[in-house]
């Protein structure tokens, strides 16, 4: 397609000049250059109207080298891409931006809270504990008061009752003894009864007080 | 289109008035309307989308993030923080040149950045920003751009030639290459879909032998969609990496 480079590449550095100066320069200018070619007419032709698809043979030139489409192109895209920067660096970047922003205060929030809420959950399982920990050595404590208390108390009904029974076995030791002693004393009087009868019958009369002394001489011996 | 035989690949890149804007010689074609489109779509898309503002996105305002994510990622990963403040004008190139090339694979459709005049417009305009942001903003140690550091003096006079001329050729390599990408995949798909057009009309055989183009027109469209996005991200990415030279000259 492209042939006449060195021609081809005058043609495209003047229609850049003829473009800016505006109006249908290029056309001349190619004919200034002098290209010995049939479809420079045709061309001429082609850039006076607006062409549509079809023929595809148009032009000679290959359509990206084509210079005399740069100044359109050119202006155009200066439009196009001078909006589209406003509109990124003005209204969808920054509204982007502003929600990742957004969503990221609001994890990191929401971590913070959650974090939070864990310490406070902590707090709560330490407090409980230390009420369970307090509450068990306060019952230990009642437990053994209680122990001692009615330990003491045992110990000393039991200190009564055995005080109770000493001094009750104390009493009847005393009676018994008592209870002997008058029993005993009434041995020797039996004894001397027995004697004195026993005598009488034997040898014949004999006093009581001699029957008494003689009860009371053996029972020493 | 009408004669099978004569599809030809270079037809689609034409550029016709669709009016003129009276005496003024503004007219406008077909590329300016989808130059127009392409950036309708995007604000359309974009401020539509997130016109809701929900914490919890729908799936429409989750691409929209992700897109900016994407873009932020980028320019902060290759400018750093202090590039961020170009981070509109990234992500404005990115958008464009996506869009555009995507409209481009749509049948019928013009692909605006298959023409080398708007790649080349945007290459200089990231590199009118980059040497007026870098003058403005480090003045004449801006030139440190060409002097890497840690040099010895003696290599300097290879070093700083080798420098400009690899400065200068940016623009051209970052149009050149979204262009070129452009056409000659476009031409490829329309050369061979043309192949499918020719070899169907020569019989039955000709009908079979036509599958072979057929299915080689169907993977290059996979592949051209491939490209389109591929070829949005890398000029971005060389656009920030560009701009990364403005913000911290000395590297």
């Amino acid at each position: 397609m492209v042939m006449p480079m060195d021609g081809q590449l005058l043609v495209l550095a003047q229609a850049e000049t003829g473009n800016a100066l505006g109006e249908t320069a290029p056309t001349i200018e190619v004919e200034e250059v002098g290209e010995p070619n049939p479809l420079t007419a045709d061309e001429q032709e082609l850039h006076a109207t607006t062409e549509a698809d079809g023929d595809a043979h148009h032009s000679d030139v290959f359509p990206p080298f084509d210079a005399t489409t740069f100044g359109d192109q050119l202006l155009w895209l200066a439009i196009c891409f001078a909006f589209l920067y406003v509109v990124m660096s003005r209204m969808a970047l920054p509204r982007i931006g502003g929600i990742l922003e957004q969503r990221k205060a609001r994890i990191e929030g929401d971590l913070a809270a959650a974090d939070y809420s864990r310490k406070k959950t902590d707090a709560a399982i330490a407090a409980y504990e230390a009420a369970l920990a307090e509450a068990r050595a306060k019952a230990q404590a009642m437990a053994e008061e209680t122990r001692t208390s009615i330990k003491a108390d045992i110990d000393g009904k039991r200190a009564q009752v055995e005080q109770d029974l000493a001094r009750k076995l104390e009493d009847a030791e005393a009676r018994i003894a008592a209870t002997k002693a008058q029993a005993l004393a009434n041995v020797d009087e039996i004894a001397a009864d027995t004697v004195q009868a026993l005598v009488g019958q034997l040898t014949g009369e004999v006093s009581q007080a001699e029957a008494r002394e003689a009860v009371s001489q053996v029972s020493k011996e | 289109m009408a004669d099978p035989n004569t599809v030809d690949p270079i037809h689609q890149f034409a550029i016709y008035d669709i009016f003129t804007l009276g005496d003024t010689g503004i007219s406008f074609s077909n590329s300016s309307l989808f130059m127009v489109l392409t950036v309708g779509t995007i604000a359309a898309w974009l401020l539509l989308s997130t016109a809701g503002r929900k914490i919890i996105p729908n799936r429409a305002q989750a691409a929209s993030e992700m897109l900016y994510e994407f873009v932020a990622n980028m320019v902060r990963g290759a400018a750093g923080t202090e590039g961020m403040k170009f981070f509109p004008f990234v992500f404005s190139l990115f958008m464009f040149v996506l869009v555009a090339n995507y409209f481009g694979m749509v049948p019928y459709f013009f692909t605006v950045t298959s023409h080398i005049i708007v790649t080349f417009a945007l290459a200089m305009l990231v590199m009118v920003v980059v040497i007026g942001y870098g003058f403005a903003r480090h003045g004449v140690k801006f030139l440190k751009l060409f002097v890497p550091a840690g040099v010895p003096g003696y290599v300097l006079p290879i070093v700083v030639p080798i420098e400009v001329i690899s400065f200068l050729s940016r623009p051209v390599s970052l149009s050149v290459r979204l262009f070129g990408n452009m056409l000659a995949g476009h031409i490829t798909l329309k050369v061979f879909a043309g192949f499918v057009v020719t070899l169907g009309s020569l019989g039955f055989l000709g009908v079979l032998g036509a599958v072979l183009p057929l299915i080689m027109a169907v993977a290059l469209t996979a592949l051209e969609f491939m490209v389109s996005t591929v070829q949005a991200y890398v000029f971005a990415v060389l656009a920030s990496m560009y701009l990364n030279d403005a913000v911290h000259p000395s590297h």
